[in-house]
């Protein structure tokens, strides 16, 4: 089932001996998080640092009538308390649009509200104390007079004449709306023999990083340069939008982001309450630490999902699916995201709908509104899961109108493995992926056959067992037709530097981050593979604007695909440059000459000639004994984007096994099993882990996690004993399977695989949900799905 | 302003003597005043596990307990256990298994691990899950940690080579 490419020049670089490519190798540097050493944002304390507390809204939508802050400002402890209006001062407002969403648009957001406040948790003011303690019991004496305004939360009637503008400078409450019409797609319903149609509704949910979000900022006034402490995924781009709005230089901002609590997409954004620590850091001279606190990460992360996606196919009696339509309407909060904005979701779902599947006949709208609940915007597989909830929830509805099995239907309709390049309905360009030789493989690892034998014998005593598929493809490598062409400063490309150190070691930077993915191990693996050097020998440096390359950072599953190749052809020019320099001392030629465990060899006989540490001596303390002429560099640089697709696509497909108690409507999932291609694989181990977690993600979605609003905009759930998340003992062991289709975009052939998990594991629950159904002639298209939602579907309750 | 309370309590086998107010919870008193941020804080209440730590030799959550509440208790954090070697095996397997991606959750995670196989040398799958359904990971979804502390279990009672 694996695929493989002839490219000598990889074999070379990659397939060297004790290459690191393709192997499991322990992640460098766990011991310090494994003994409590590590160094989190929420650790971090600088002298004369001061905490601060935000004041938030209890209101969804409210006037700010007045603050009055005298008797806070007196307590004991307490520096400064700022309201909105004084903080403006000194950080400007921002407007979350891109250029390439056409149509998008949004309103000017402050750090700290002004005037008025629009979802209930937006700061309303900063109380900075001496200890946190000391701020939030100030934060109590704040009094703030609010004057309620209707509070717009219900997504389907937010565009109503009837209903308020949250933003009157905009006209109504359409953020964005995008429209997309290919193929035939009315004759080919009319051609159909079958039409099924369902409305699939997705709960809002949010990303519960375990670390909640944190800032330490340092304005150094006598230097004047802030320093920003900070669990990002992208330091250049917080670099970027901190100097912009303080109106300061880039040069005058650094980044610092050492370990991180969980991100997925979560950290990725600016959010306003991290700018107003900014701010007040500026403002006060010192350096200033937020913290939110769990409460304050329920309504202030961003959320995501929440959409209400209607959805129609059209299917021939022999399994050929004719055409998908979707209509698709999500609900952002008050303001579109900054600077990625809140449009990218339903982007994706208008993209990816349909995406594994032959036909061209594809129709779709999808429209963001406004509402007055916390902002939405782009967390783990930004998109997907919507997209492939709705896509093989149709397949699946099709296949049982027509009496076809799930699996047959998919074999008849998947794009075939061999019709690449090809694109997509919405007219994404594919390279090459390999549905059926995943789908294959699924089957073959899952024995779907006496999976479904089983399945049948339960049946008949009353066990209602069911099995999902779900095949998926996964935006991986964006390239600047993500963000860059839209106008925002987020870079799609990445810079790997790598040196020899004065005893052989390998010293490399790189501007991808580390959350906890591998990073450090993928880009120590690739250089040590390259230069003939253990792993043990080379050191990784990321996370800091002053000290990597510039680049885009970790997310969209590019840290491996683009910083691993700018990791690759780094090392590789580091590599000739150490063969010319031992070439010339040891009076030979650099073709003569490798590098096999830290030593200079012959080729012809591996024959050890000199150590690198040798080398790097000659090289460091006696350049006078080196032949005229030769000037050494062994430091090298090398970046990457890729070009010549927008995206690097992978795909693959997943299966639910689980039983579904149809009295007290608890579901049980008892197995998972995923195969996926993301190219060229660094170290399965890790890959398989992303893929785990990234399923457990998805399955927290399918079955537990939602923010519950009322009907006035209050989050009622925001803390983690009612907001649900997957713990060890519902979740299920994930088998996880691999084709490999590398990327020839890159001499390394890596895809992303950060997604994926995530892109399919609510469809294939969903599905086999519905599976499990079957004997009780009900469907259901909601997540999460919840005991209430089943047992109503089961008219039980 | 309610006054401090005297306490006196051995971490990590050393005394510690502090004036401390009676609200401010043990997890803030280990990381703020020990500067012992191994200990950390997710979720405040009890729900996540992250502040898992041994107090006269059970686990209980730091959050959820008064710093004056560990008045002459004798406390063990994750950097005790590391340095006194008694983890040192659970950590392997963790670092071979991958057992943890950001590393959050994973001190409080090890503390859990060594109370359940302290109390039952030959924990089977299902009974790791169940002990360790208090402690939330987001990263790692769970399998490669009960692969962990399976095979710790079994290496340890000489099951496994």
């Amino acid at each position: 089932m694996t695929s493989e490419r002839a490219n000598p020049q990889t074999l070379s670089a990659l397939d060297r001996p004790n290459s690191y490519i393709g192997k499991t190798v322990p992640r460098p540097n766990l011991d310090r998080l494994m003994q409590g050493r590590g160094l989190y944002v929420s650790d971090i304390e600088l002298p004369r640092m001061a905490h601060v507390v935000f004041l938030r809204s209890p209101h969804a939508h409210a006037r700010i009538v007045g603050i009055e802050t005298s008797a806070a400002k007196q307590m004991t402890g307490v520096i400064a308390v700022v309201s909105g209006r004084e903080l403006s001062t000194v950080i400007t407002p921002w407007v979350g649009v891109l250029s390439h969403l056409k149509g998008l648009k949004s309103a000017p957001q402050s750090a700290i509200a002004v005037d008025r406040v629009c979802w209930q948790g937006e700061a309303v003011a900063a109380v900075v104390a001496a200890s946190r303690a000391q701020a939030e019991d100030a934060a109590e004496h704040v009094l703030v007079e609010y004057e309620e305004l209707h509070a717009v939360t219900d997504m389907r009637t937010a565009l109503d004449p009837a209903t308020p503008v949250i933003h009157a400078s905009l006209g109504d409450n359409l953020a964005f709306e995008r429209i997309h019409d290919a193929g035939a797609v009315d004759q080919a319903f009319a051609e159909s023999d079958e039409v099924v149609e369902a409305e699939f509704v997705f709960g809002r949910h949010t990303g519960v990083t375990l670390e909640p979000r944190a800032v330490v900022a340092d304005w150094n006034a006598a230097e004047a340069r802030l320093t920003i402490y900070q669990g990002t995924q992208a330091p250049h781009m917080v670099q970027n939008i901190a100097a912009l709005h303080l109106g300061l230089k880039e040069s005058q901002v650094r980044v610092v982001c050492k370990d991180v609590g969980g991100s997925f997409g979560i950290k990725v954004h600016i959010y306003a309450d991290e700018m107003a620590t900014y701010a007040l850091s500026k403002l006060l001279r010192r350096p200033v630490k937020f913290v939110a606190d769990r409460v304050e990460s329920f309504n202030t992360d961003i959320h995501a999902r929440d959409h209400r996606c209607k959805g129609k196919i059209g299917v021939k009696r022999d399994g050929t699916i004719m055409a998908f339509e979707i209509d698709d309407l999500t609900g952002i909060g008050p303001y579109s995201m900054y600077p990625r904005t809140s449009a990218i979701e339903a982007n994706q779902v208008v993209n990816l709908v349909g995406g594994p599947y032959v036909t061209g006949n594809y129709r779709a709208r999808a429209r963001v509104v406004f509402q007055n609940k916390n902002v939405m915007c782009q967390y783990r597989a930004v998109g997907h899961p919507i997209a492939c909830s709705v896509t093989e929830g149709l397949v699946d509805l099709a296949a049982m109108k027509i009496a076809m099995d799930p699996v047959e239907i998919r074999r008849r309709n998947l794009i075939a493995d061999d019709a690449y390049p090809c694109a997509s309905p919405s007219g994404l360009r594919f390279e090459q992926l390999s549905h059926h030789a995943t789908l294959a493989k699924l089957v073959q690892m899952m024995d779907y056959d006496a999976l479904r034998a089983e399945q049948a014998a339960l049946r008949a005593r009353n066990i209602h067992r069911g099995i999902g598929i779900a095949s998926f493809i996964e935006v991986t490598n964006p390239s600047a037709a993500f963000y860059g062409v839209g106008g925002a400063k987020i870079s799609s490309q990445d810079g790997v530097a790598v040196r020899v150190d004065a005893q052989g070691s390998v010293i490399c930077q790189t501007s991808i981050t580390e959350q906890g993915q591998g990073s450090e191990s993928l880009t120590a693996q690739i250089v040590g593979s390259v230069l003939g050097v253990s792993m043990d020998r080379v050191r990784v440096i990321l996370g800091d604007t002053d000290n990597t390359p510039y680049g885009g950072g970790t997310w969209a599953s590019r840290g491996a695909g683009i910083g691993g190749e700018a990791a690759l052809q780094a090392a590789k020019v580091l590599r000739k440059n150490i063969l010319d320099v031992a070439a010339a001392v040891l009076q030979s030629t650099p073709s003569e000459l490798d590098i096999v465990n830290n030593a200079v060899v012959n080729v012809v006989d591996g024959a050890p000639r000199i150590d690198l540490s040798e080398l790097a001596r000659i090289v460091y303390f006696r350049p006078d004994t080196l032949p005229p002429g030769i000037q050494p560099e062994l430091m090298a640089t090398r970046h990457f984007v890729p070009r010549e697709y927008p995206f690097a696509f992978t795909n693959g497909v997943q299966a639910s096994w689980l039983e579904l108690d149809p009295d007290t409507g608890f579901v049980k999932l008892l197995k998972h099993w995923v195969v996926e291609d993301c190219g060229t694989i660094i170290n399965p181990q890790l890959v398989d882990e992303q893929i785990r977690g990234g399923v457990v993600q998805g399955l927290g979605a399918a079955l537990f996690e939602k923010c519950v609003y009322d009907e006035r905009g209050q989050l009622t759930n925001a803390n983690m004993a009612d907001y649900l998340v997957p713990m060890s003992g519902e979740m299920p062991d994930i088998d996880v399977g691999h084709v490999v289709t590398p990327t020839l975009e890159s001499e390394l052939g890596a895809k992303g695989a950060g997604e994926a998990g995530t892109a399919g594991a609510a469809a294939a629950v969903t599905n086999a949900v519905n599976d499990a159904l079957r004997p009780f002639e009900t469907i259901i298209t909601e997540i999460p799905l919840t005991p209430q939602v089943i047992l109503t579907a089961l008219g039980r309750i | 302003m309610t006054a401090t309370v005297a306490i006196a309590l051995r971490v990590n086998g050393e005394l510690v003597e502090a004036n401390v107010l009676p609200r401010l919870n043990l997890a803030d008193f280990l990381r703020e005043h020990l500067k012992l941020t191994g200990t950390h804080v997710g979720c405040e209440h009890g729900v996540c596990g992250a502040c898992t730590i041994r107090i006269n030799g059970d686990i209980i959550r730091s959050c959820l307990m008064l710093a004056v509440q560990a008045h002459n208790a004798a406390i063990e954090t994750i950097e005790g256990v590391s340095d006194s070697g008694e983890i040192a095996d659970l950590q392997s397997a963790f670092r071979e298994r991958n057992a943890l991606q950001c590393g959050f959750c994973t001190p409080g995670m090890l503390m859990a691990a060594q109370d359940l196989l302290k109390q039952s040398p030959c924990p089977d799958r299902e009974q790791i899950r169940e002990h360790l359904s208090g402690n939330y990971c987001r990263c790692t979804g769970y399998q490669a940690i009960v692969d962990a502390i399976e095979s710790t279990a079994r290496t340890r009672t000489g099951r496994w080579p």
